[in-house]
């Protein structure tokens, strides 16, 4: 441990730490612009000058690359100190006075004026605004016609933050340092525009300044990284909560976007959290747990609009599907709970098309049973938070439940229009004034009786509801039937509704077929409850199918060994017989059939039992 | 044979997947030939041989047996099992001059109801295009011939004394018959 005053407070504190370390901890600020907590200290922007006294002697040392020492005295704004900075500001000025960083620290520590002439020798960039003069009246941009070949715009102040960033911490090396004195600048290798820039950004986040442009790097617009929840509609880091009420509420990172995943750099995340709880070397973990029952509750994909063309979506920017819609108009969602289109206007005219992939025959031919409420509440809540007109379009209107029908009576008073009919197309092709510059809705009005043509401004699409895309190999692992639209048969519609074909697997919830949430509910209810009997009787009741062997009349061939898929048959050495184990047998009579000497049966489907069942069925006349 | 005959197919059914194909079949008001009787068996790879082969000679046109899909099955094998069965027994009843076409495996799932009505249709128009099998009645002419037969050799052991060489070759012909049908 060491002591140090520091402007007359004293402080104790470990013997590796550097003074600003500790002067911030103590709440002191030493502006700097060159420190970082993923780099090392470097002294470069100078900035962080104190003035030390130790053993009778002061000097001026940047407080970034000076560790800490046994009885030191620190000023951290003295006015031997202030006066370098402002010096510092000053010659920082003249070079880039575009910087608003750097005029915000002139004001701060009181420089009205810069004295310097601009430095840089290339005076095609001056454009005599005297700006190099005067603090306040300064440019906010550079000018339009700087050298591309160079990285750092008129606003580098050379503090190298990009250059170690790049290449320390990212493990990329796409920037460096060219020149001396007065030609030193920051670029890529030869002023070429860089092949191993991978666009992360790290080297414009860094920039004190914010001199640095990413596409003068590498000319390619940075691809952005679409948030999954936010349906593409906000970006996302590589780093980033899953959704607002993700449980566990803690970060993940995603490998196929995370830098330390590509060149095993950055890790900045790790050296921000002051808890210590990023671990880049976490791998996926594959755990095995026994259990006795399964339920499965895979859940539902919604239909891709996509293979309906004929409504525009992916082609025109403002058709939407009805859950980026539910994102709109959330108060936690990319546009904080306000609906605008994708160039930022508010709708004038809104239409929800319905039965987008249900009850098609060109798609799925299922009704998807929850669209028709959702679009409801949608029309309801677009009612409630833009000023816009509401159309539905409907086939039929399928509000069954409680209180459901009442809702739509509710949406009827609230103005809401109803045209009955499916929807031909969306298109963007105008035929009079009013259609112009908005989407228009083709459709067969089948109450009124003739084909309208709607224009709105936005187009909301219900899509439907699909078994998930691995629905056929969850099937097979669990071996289960599925329907023929794809969704996890049950054992009985009426009698065995969460039950499957498989003893202990039960189904809840959309997997098993389109439903709504109090539905999904009540059905993992009664699914949970079908478990909990198998969990608390602690034995499994087996059907009484099982085979057994007639050892009088068995031979010992063990023909019937190799064909048992549960490795239920044994041979007895000593008696020359096969032996069926009967817990393990479950009852398929593959055995039965293709013994040789008929000498294994089956309970329940004896030989006798089948011929008998033969001639009473052809004993008909 | 008189003009009511229709065909009389028996099918056997997997537990696990055709059976309940058609049990939603009939749940979905599907209506498919009425002379297919179903017998229910746990898997397909429960079906003997012997059992097709006894629906036949119990007066069956036709045989059809309903498994799951490959690689679907209950059992996890049963019904590839049932496939080898199925390509032997196919051999032998060529052999014995009985139609391939009488006898048709098909893999219906669980979902499939509309697959058993079409399988079933398609199975019975096949079977009335092929006409009656009439093994009993071949039986019971075998029978009579047998009868004549052995009527004939009496009487020529009576008139002879000694055993007409023509004659035990058809006698040993119609043995060989005999023991098919066994």
């Amino acid at each position: 441990m060491v002591k140090l005053v520091i402007n007359g407070k004293e402080i104790t504190t470990e013997k590796e730490n550097t003074v600003l370390e500790v002067a911030r901890a103590a709440g002191i600020d030493i502006p700097t612009l060159c420190s970082h907590e993923s780099l090392p200290p470097y002294g470069s922007c100078r900035f962080c000058i104190v003035e030390v006294n130790q053993r009778g002697r002061t000097r001026m040392q940047t407080s970034c690359t000076l560790p800490v020492a046994e009885g030191m005295e620190i000023k951290t704004h003295s006015e031997r100190v202030m006066k370098i900075r402002r010096i510092l500001v000053e010659l920082m000025l003249a070079r880039c006075p575009e910087s608003e960083v750097l005029r915000n620290m002139a004001r701060e520590i009181g420089v009205p004026h810069c004295r310097f002439e601009r430095v840089r020798g290339d005076k095609s960039l001056c454009h005599t605004c005297q700006a190099c003069t005067l603090v306040e009246q300064m440019p906010m941009h550079a000018p339009a016609e700087v050298p591309s070949t160079f990285v750092g715009r008129s606003g580098c102040i050379l503090c190298g933050m990009c250059v170690r960033l790049c290449d320390d911490v990212m493990k990329i090396g796409a920037l460096g340092f060219e020149g001396r004195g007065m030609r030193r600048r920051v670029t890529t290798p030869f002023r070429e525009p860089s092949e191993f820039c991978i666009t992360c950004g790290a080297c414009t986040s860094i920039c004190p300044t914010g001199a640095i442009e990413l596409l003068r790097v590498r000319p390619q617009e940075p691809l952005p990284i679409p948030s999954e929840f936010e349906l593409g509609l906000a970006n996302r880091k590589p780093i980033h909560l899953p959704f607002p009420q993700a449980v566990p509420r803690v970060p993940v990172i995603d490998p196929a976007t995370c830098v330390n995943f590509m060149t095993g750099g950055c890790k900045v995340c790790e050296d921000n959290c002051q808890v210590q709880a990023i671990d880049h070397t976490q791998q996926d973990r594959i755990q095995e747990v026994d259990v006795g029952t399964v339920i499965v509750a895979t859940g539902f994909k919604t239909f891709d609009p996509k293979r309906t063309p004929y409504y525009g979506y992916g082609v025109f920017p403002n058709v939407y599907t009805a859950l980026e819609v539910e994102r709109l108009v959330n108060a936690s969602g990319p546009t904080g709970g306000e609906v605008t289109l994708r160039d930022g206007r508010a709708p004038k005219s809104i239409g929800i098309i319905h039965c987008v992939g249900s009850r098609d025959n060109k798609t799925n031919r299922w009704c998807s049973r929850v669209c028709c409420m959702y679009s409801l509440k949608l029309a309801h809540l677009l009612k409630e938070h833009t000023e816009a007109e509401l159309y539905n379009f409907y086939i039929d209107m399928r509000t069954p439940g409680k209180s459901y029908d009442e809702f739509y009576g509710k949406l009827l008073e609230e103005r809401v229009h109803f045209i009955r009919g499916r929807v031909g197309e969306v298109t963007d092709w105008a035929m009079t004034p009013e259609e112009e510059g908005k989407l228009v809705i083709r459709v067969e009005d089948t109450l009124a009786g003739f084909v309208r043509r709607i224009p709105v401004d936005m187009v909301v699409l219900s899509t439907g509801l699909e078994p998930q895309a691995d629905a056929q190999e969850v099937r097979r692992l669990f071996n289960m039937s599925c329907g023929s639209e794809g969704f996890f048969l049950e054992r009985h519609p009426k009698l065995a509704p969460v039950n499957t074909f498989t003893d202990g697997v039960f189904l809840a919830g959309a997997c098993q077929g389109p439903r709504d949430i109090p539905d999904t509910v009540a059905q993992a209810g009664a699914a949970a409850a079908e478990a909990m009997v198998l969990i608390d009787k602690g034995y499994v009741e087996q059907e009484p199918n099982t085979a057994y062997i007639l050892e009088q009349e068995c031979s010992g061939c063990k023909s019937c060994i190799p064909l048992c898929p549960y490795t239920a048959i044994a041979f007895d050495e000593a008696k020359q017989k096969a032996v069926i184990n009967e817990a393990l047998c479950k009852g398929c009579g593959t055995c039965v059939a293709s013994c040789p000497s008929g000498s294994i049966a089956q309970r329940l489907f004896e030989d006798d039992e089948v011929f008998s069942e033969i001639k009473g069925v052809l004993a008909y006349e | 044979m008189s003009k009511a005959w229709k065909p009389r197919i028996v099918a056997f059914f997997c537990n696990w997947c055709t059976y309940t194909a058609a049990d939603l079949a009939g749940v979905s008001r599907m209506k498919y030939a009425a002379n297919t009787r179903v017998i229910r068996l746990m898997c397909s790879g429960r079906v003997d041989p012997q059992f097709i082969l006894d629906a036949l000679s119990k007066g069956a046109d036709g045989v059809l047996i309903g498994g799951c899909h490959p690689g679907d099955c209950h059992y996890v094998e049963g019904n590839y099992k049932m496939l080898r069965r199925f390509q032997m027994l196919k051999r032998m009843l060529k052999d014995l001059g009985i139609e391939e076409e009488r006898l048709r495996l098909e893999w219906i799932s669980a979902a499939e109801g509309e697959k058993v009505k079409r399988v079933i249709n398609e199975m019975v128009a096949q079977v009335e295009k092929l006409g009656p099998l009439g093994i009993p009645a071949k039986f019971q002419e075998w029978d009579k011939e047998m009868e004549h037969f052995a009527a004939q050799v009496a009487a020529n052991e009576a008139a002879s004394g000694s055993a007409c060489a023509e004659h035990g070759q058809t006698a040993a012909q119609a043995n060989k018959m005999e023991a098919a049908h066994a």
